[in-house]
Formats: structure tokens, C-alpha cells, sequence
């Protein structure tokens, strides 16, 4: 017999992001017993942070708006890898979702006459992003937390998962926890897991991703089987704070752009007119943040190696109602008054489109009982992600994965057993770092890897600078085998940086792996080498499983749309603006 | 050799403990956040500090710096290097230690679970107005740092955790009692339960606050004036019934 803690559910939810919490509600709804776990305090995710809103189509403001354009716009600026049945169900559920937290108490910027507001963003043909403030992620994050709360839903914070357990058929039977606050051992049995662990944007520096991003249910999903996906799609943001140190990745909002901000190079040239003279700082992310990128390494970089960023002209009273998030926290943390003078900013990693490979209607991954959703999953976003469509991807995916997993828990003809070897072997490894004496420092790896990321697989890439990159990584695992730590097991977070260092270096290579792959640039995946968006990678995935210590790789036709959804790319115009248009002539004519 | 500055921080847990000196190069506009993360890569890994975003979004970094609650995050050292003060780092002292800078806010969450959910009048899509929700949103504001509760006497000195919520609930009571389209009744429960009437007004929540949430003026006592409606003023008491039930 085990002499740990145990407990039972039916449905295990690791994470409390939107995904997580959409996921617990909606399961325990249907009758699952659930439990949450959650690495932090609960409402602490990453998805407080989000900022810009919600994309749902709405058409409250431009009623030309529906869910084919929003489509159209999230397929298009995917680079059409996206897994189009993932895009049909997201823009069609969207607003439902979106409905649903007003209902529970969420309080979204209104209308004049009364409806949700709805603001632009970069490449959403309408403005669409429900939205409060500067501050919608808190906003959705508080809406679940205050709705999970009512439910009959055990949340277990401060609790980390290690290791995901399979039965003898393969299927989900449990989890390796420990309890931070005294470090105790908890084994959870299972029927079904939903991992919403989020990103893993913190093996990367500089970065606007929370301490949380370190992939770990990627990673524990990868190990026992479950399959990665478009892992070479890391998203940089273009816009970060840069200076001062502490600081540095930072994330400064698209609206300061949105509200007028020009960028300079440090000769005082506005760069974007020759990057992109249509759309000029409003280009798209992808490319905004290659021009930046370019110019610092072509020697006209700012001080600290980025581009200025000037919305001075706009007057002080502007400003400050408009930003007036930013013009407090460059105030505050970095001495600089945005009114009176431009500032520095630069790309951070912001988001990783890659993950777990799922089931586009039942977000379950290729292993039994296994879901995931949100950041964790990967197919809604393709080869770069639209702002606004993160957040929504967390209400109708979760959604989805808690209503799978209680139909499949339901289904389950017997109760998978937990190999009670599997779990004193855990108990082992969890403990190893405490034995090994005067070994690595997992602080100090996790920096030399995001040094090998950011320098090798960062915005720009090469199949030389990859490998090298990959060669220097095999260098710091060998390294990372050897990570100790000392000090009491309560509450110690350098024990605890040993397993999110050990999932970050496991993800890691997939996405050197897939960059080597993909010998195309598309999205977010900028190869030197081959500067080129082909064909022939258009219609692929790659894929990566992992056996025995090896990563294999393979393409994956991409999932073709039927005629009625391909039919709305025919006009080389989004639908919506496509009848805003016809429209407009209509009435033109009429006159 | 860089210029450093020397943090006294907490190290210890319910049996203890005593603030240390650690010496930490100082880097322009340096946060007490960067000071702890510095500490924990060089110099003691297993130092206990709670945090996420490090942007003042996610109120996980709460402690309190020279015996004023704050967000880490959101502290820069150079206002303590200019003036030459020392740097005292130590936990919330309202709440259990766990470890060093660690504190068991549990009770927060147990309060949470506990108070009347939101009872929509009718199905979403409302039909609001902007002057309408701009109160409920200065409320929904809050990061949940919980340093309204760590600096509020009646938890801290009082320690009337039975009797009192404490000011981020009141905060929360009355963003729900605000809400135009919210049909519950919480009056008797504000009254009962949460404690309203242990608040005497010092406006010290308000102070810590590090979303500038007006915590005393704009929720608590508009929810003191509505228990002494409901249970000292019975006409107006039913008149303000009468109104939240009207269609």
C-alpha cells in the first residue's frame, strides 16, 4: 500500500487559467466530480493579464460583421495551417461564450445604446473585441473564479502535477501532485484529465508571459504519449518594454500604436514606411516585429537595442485618457513620461501557437481520456495568432473539453488502475534533486536556455543557426540532469523551478525540431534561409511524438476545408466587408 | 564593482525566524521583486516568494516593505537607495506564515465561496449603459492582492476573521449589490454575515490599494447606509426594495 495522500474524481483539471475554470463549470455541471489543480493561488493565471478583449462577432458596432468574416480573418492570418473545423466552431460559439460570462456577472465596456462595446485590433476586418478596459483577461478570470466558486468544484491550490499516469490499456488513471505550502505527495486518481497548463513563452527572454508559462502539461502530456504540434510558432509580440532591465519583455499594448504611436530608428527615420508603406506601424504583428528586429541588427537600434516609440504629438490630455495604463506604468517602473517623451520598445515572446495535438470538436488528445485546451492545445491559431482570439479559444474550448470528458468518463466500462510502482518511481525522481550534491542550479539552467532560445530560435532563423542552437541544448539537458537543490520541502520554489526547467527543456527541442522542419517562412516562422511562404508546407502539420527518449517528426495534411467554407476565400475579400461594400455601392446607386 | 544594495529579508515560518541580510548588485530601476529573484538564482534558492505576472496585474507579490503593505512588483528600490534607508522585506502579517515571505491566505478564498453569487434579473444580452456599470467596474478592478485585508486593524490587530470579511469583500459585496442587473438581497447577509458594521472608517484599505479602488467612500459605506435603510429607516427600507424588484 502507498502511504500518500489519495484522492478520486472523475475528471481532473490541471490549470486555472479561462480554459481551466471553463472546463471545471462546465463538467462538474453535467454531474463529474472535478477537481482543479492549480500550481498558483486561484485567479492568478496568465489570463489575468490579458489586456485587448474578446473576438466575437457580435456586430454590435459594424453589423456587416458574423462568423464567416471572423473566419475568413482568423484562417488568414493563420496562414491557413489553422485546423479550419478548430475556426469554424471558435467564430460560431464566440458570442454565446461571450454571453454567457454577462450572465454570470462579467461587466463588459457598453455601447452607447446600451450593448457589449467592441474595439478594433490588428487584421479583424470589423471591430469585434468585447472588452473592458485594458484589463478584459482579469475581467474573464474573475467571471469564472466567482462562478467555480458556486459549483461543486474541489480546487487544490498551490498544488503541482509532475507526472500524468496511464492504465495498462493506455488509458488516463492519474496524477503525481505535490502540496507546495509543506510539500506533501498526493496521488489523484482519474478517469479523464483536461490539461490547460497554458504556454511555455518562458523559456524564451525577454517575454510578456507570467511565471506560469512553462508548458508543464504539454510536457507531461508529451512523455506519455500524447502528440505536439506546429511547435516551431512562437508569436513575438512587437511591442515590449525594454528599459530598464527589470522590466525588459514588458508588454506595451497595440493601442499605443493604435492611438497614433510612430516608431523611429535611432537615426530618426520612421522605418515602417519602408517595411510596409500601406499599413505603416499598423502592419501585422509578425511583420512589425521583424522590422524592428531588422533595424537593430542593421546598427540603428535605441540604447538598449530597440525602436523608439512616439505618441508625444497626441498632447498630454489625450494620452492620459486614452493609455492611461501606460502612462502609468512607464511612470512608475520606468521614470519616463509618455506625454513629454518617446521610449523604447522591442519584440518579447508573447504566446506559443504549437501544443497538443486534439480533436478539433472534443479537444481530446490521441490518448485516452487526455484533453486539453487553450494555449496548452494547438489548431485554432495556425502560424500566427490574432489578438482577441486567445481568450475567446479558452471559453469554447474549455467549454469543450469538460463536456467531452464528462461524456467519455460516462462511456468508461471500468475504472483504470493506477501502477502503484509508477507512482513510488515518481516519488523517487520528484525527490532526486535533494540527493544530488553540489549539482546544477535550476535557476542558472533556466537562463542558459533562454539564452540558447532566444539567440537560435528566436524571431529570425536559419538551418545553421538551428542546429547550432539544438547542439548547444543537448549540451544544457546533459547539465540538467544533474540539478540540485537543498533547503526544507515546504514552500521551496528551487525545487519546484527543477520540474518546470525539465518540461521547458523537453518542449524546447520540439520547437528547434519543427523549425528545422518547416524549410518555409510562414507567420510567425521566419527562416533566412528559405524567405519564402511555399505551397507545398501550406498543406501541412508537423508532428512530433516522443518514445523512449527520441522525438519523431512527421507532416500531417492539413485538415482541408469543405467547398461551403473554402467558397468564402473565393472573392480574395472577407465576406462581411465584401457586402459592406455591396452595400455602400447599393446605396451609392440609389442616390 | 557594482553598486549594491543590502535587502533585510524574512527567513523563516510558524516556528520562527529572523530577517537576513543579503547584498544585491543594483541594476537602474530595479524592483524589490528583481532584488527577491536575484537573492533566490545566487543566493538562497529555496527563498519563498509568491509571484506571477510581475506587471501589478495578478496581486500574488503582496508583502510588506519597511512595514507598509505592497505589491513587490510595483516597489522600486531606488526610492529606499536615494533616501539611504534599509530595505526590510517581510510577509503579510495579518496571515499565517508559510515560509519566508509566503502567507497562507486561504481564509480569503473560504470567505469567497461563502457570499451570495450574482442573480441575473433576466438572460443575457443586458441592456446597460456605460454611467450605469462604471461603479460595478471600479470595483471588479481589484487584483485580489488581498492587502486591503492585511492592513484592515479589525483582521490585523482584532483579528475578527468570524465576524468580518474584511474590505476586499465588502468591495465584492458591493459590486454585486451595484450591479443594475443583479435581483438578489444581500442586506441581511452584509449585515450578518460579512460584518459591515465592524468597519469604523479609517480608510486604510483604501490607502494600500494598488488599483486606487475607492474601498471605503464607494462600497462600504454605501453598504453600511443600506443596512441602517433596511433595518433602522423601514420606510425607505421597503421603498429601496420596491425599487430593485421593479422591472
Amino acid at each position: 500500500m502507498l502511504d500518500i495522500e489519495t484522492r478520486e474524481y472523475d475528471v481532473v483539471v490541471v490549470g486555472a487559467g479561462g480554459a481551466g475554470l471553463r472546463a471545471a463549470i462546465e463538467a462538474s455541471g453535467r454531474g463529474s466530480r472535478v477537481a482543479v489543480l492549480t500550481k498558483s493561488l486561484l485567479g492568478k493565471a496568465h489570463t489575468v493579464m490579458a489586456e485587448g478583449g474578446i473576438a466575437a462577432s457580435f456586430g454590435n458596432l459594424d453589423p456587416y460583421d458574423g462568423w464567416e468574416t471572423h473566419f475568413y480573418d482568423t484562417m488568414k492570418s493563420g496562414h491557413f495551417i489553422n485546423n479550419y473545423r478548430m475556426v469554424e466552431l471558435y467564430t460560431k460559439e464566440a458570442p454565446e461564450r461571450v454571453l454567457e460570462l454577462e450572465s454570470w456577472g462579467a461587466v463588459f465596456d457598453r455601447t452607447e445604446d446600451g450593448k457589449i462595446m467592441q474595439r478594433p485590433f490588428g487584421a479583424h476586418s470589423f471591430r469585434r473585441l468585447a472588452h473592458v478596459g485594458d484589463r478584459t483577461g482579469k475581467e474573464l478570470i474573475r467571471t469564472l473564479q466567482q462562478k467555480v466558486v458556486t459549483q461543486n468544484v474541489d480546487i487544490f491550490a498551490e498544488v503541482t502535477t509532475t507526472r500524468i499516469f496511464l492504465d495498462r490499456q493506455g488509458r488516463v488513471a492519474g496524477l503525481f501532485a505535490y502540496h507546495r505550502d509543506d510539500g506533501h505527495f498526493v496521488l489523484f486518481k482519474t478517469r479523464a484529465i483536461i490539461l490547460a497548463t497554458g504556454g511555455w513563452g518562458r523559456m524564451y527572454k525577454p517575454t510578456s508571459n507570467s511565471w506560469e508559462c512553462t508548458g508543464d502539461g504539454a510536457a507531461m502530456a508529451f512523455r506519455v504519449g500524447a502528440e505536439l504540434q506546429d511547435m516551431e510558432m512562437v508569436q513575438f509580440h512587437p511591442t515590449g518594454m525594454v528599459w530598464p532591465p527589470g522590466v525588459r519583455g514588458i508588454l506595451v499594448t497595440e493601442g499605443v500604436r493604435g492611438e497614433g504611436g510612430l516608431l523611429y530608428n535611432a537615426e530618426g527615420e520612421r522605418f515602417m514606411l519602408r517595411y510596409d508603406p500601406e499599413k505603416k506601424e499598423l502592419s501585422s504583428r509578425d511583420v512589425v516585429a521583424r522590422s524592428i528586429y531588422r533595424e537593430v541588427k542593421a546598427g540603428r537600434g535605441t540604447p538598449h537595442g530597440g525602436a523608439w516609440l512616439d505618441i508625444t504629438h497626441k498632447g498630454p490630455e489625450y494620452i492620459k485618457r486614452k493609455l492611461p495604463g501606460m502612462y502609468e506604468q512607464f511612470k512608475k517602473l520606468a521614470d519616463v513620461d509618455i506625454t513629454k517623451e518617446r521610449f523604447e520598445v522591442a519584440p518579447t515572446v508573447h504566446y506559443t501557437m504549437g501544443g497538443l495535438r486534439v480533436h478539433p470538436e472534443l479537444a481530446a488528445t490521441n490518448v485516452p481520456g487526455l484533453y486539453a485546451a487553450g494555449e496548452t492545445a494547438c489548431g485554432l491559431h495556425g502560424a500566427n495568432r490574432l489578438g482577441g482570439n486567445s481568450l475567446g479559444d479558452l471559453l469554447v474550448f474549455g467549454r469543450r473539453a469538460g463536456m467531452a470528458a464528462h461524456e467519455y468518463v460516462q462511456n468508461l466500462a471500468s475504472l483504470p488502475e493506477v501502477d502503484e510502482a509508477e507512482v513510488r518511481d515518481e516519488m523517487r525522481r520528484v525527490l532526486r534533486p535533494f540527493e544530488v550534491e553540489g549539482g546544477e542550479n535550476p535557476y542558472l539552467i533556466h537562463e542558459a536556455l533562454q539564452t540558447i532560445m532566444s539567440t537560435y530560435a528566436g524571431i529570425e532563423r536559419s538551418g545553421p543557426e538551428l542546429e547550432k542552437g539544438l547542439a548547444e541544448l543537448e549540451e544544457l539537458k546533459a547539465r540538467a540532469e544533474r540539478m540540485s537543490v537543498d533547503g526544507p520541502l515546504h514552500f521551496n520554489p528551487g525545487w519546484h523551478t527543477v520540474f518546470e526547467v525539465q518540461s521547458m527543456l523537453l518542449l524546447a527541442e520540439a520547437i528547434f525540431r519543427g523549425a528545422l522542419e518547416r524549410k518555409e517562412s510562414r507567420g510567425a516562422h521566419w527562416r533566412t534561409d528559405y524567405p519564402e511562404e511555399l505551397p507545398e508546407y501550406g498543406r501541412v502539420n508537423f508532428v512530433q511524438t516522443y518514445e523512449d527518449g527520441r522525438y519523431h517528426i512527421r507532416p500531417e495534411p492539413v485538415p482541408e476545408m469543405p467547398p461551403e467554407l473554402a467558397r468564402l476565400f473565393e472573392a480574395g475579400v472577407a465576406p462581411g466587408v465584401l457586402r459592406a461594400r455591396q452595400a455602400q455601392n447599393g446605396r451609392e446607386e440609389t442616390k | 564593482m557594482a553598486e549594491t544594495v543590502t535587502l533585510w529579508v524574512y527567513r523563516g515560518d510558524q516556528h520562527g525566524g529572523e530577517e537576513k541580510p543579503y547584498e544585491v548588485p543594483l541594476m537602474p530601476g530595479m524592483v524589490v521583486l528583481d532584488a527577491v529573484h536575484w537573492i533566490q538564482a545566487h543566493l538562497a534558492p529555496d527563498l519563498a516568494v509568491r509571484w506571477n505576472c510581475k506587471a501589478a496585474h495578478c496581486g500574488s507579490c503582496s508583502a510588506e516593505v519597511n512595514g507598509r503593505p505592497r505589491l513587490l512588483c510595483k516597489t522600486r528600490l531606488d526610492e529606499f537607495v536615494k533616501e539611504g534607508v534599509p530595505v526590510h522585506v517581510r510577509p503579510m502579517k495579518t496571515f499565517p506564515i508559510i515560509k519566508d515571505l509566503v502567507t497562507d491566505v486561504s481564509w480569503n478564498y473560504r470567505v469567497m465561496r461563502q457570499i451570495p453569487p450574482f442573480q441575473p434579473r433576466e438572460p443575457a444580452p443586458f441592456t446597460l449603459y456605460q454611467r450605469d456599470v462604471d461603479r460595478v467596474q471600479e470595483f471588479r478592478r481589484c487584483i485580489e492582492c488581498f492587502l486591503c485585508q492585511d492592513v484592515c486593524h479589525v483582521l490585523r490587530e482584532h483579528h475578527e476573521q468570524e465576524h468580518y470579511f474584511g474590505p476586499r469583500f465588502m468591495a465584492r459585496l458591493a459590486e454585486l449589490e451595484m450591479h443594475p442587473m443583479d435581483a438578489g438581497d444581500r442586506v441581511g447577509f452584509i449585515r450578518e454575515t460579512a460584518g459591515v458594521g465592524w468597519c469604523n472608517i479609517t480608510h486604510c484599505c483604501a490607502e494600500v490599494c494598488p488599483e486606487a479602488i475607492e474601498i471605503t467612500n464607494n462600497a462600504i459605506i454605501p453598504l453600511k447606509e443600506r443596512v441602517a435603510d433596511r433595518y433602522w429607516d423601514p420606510i425607505r427600507g421597503l421603498f429601496r426594495r420596491f425599487q430593485k424588484t421593479a422591472p
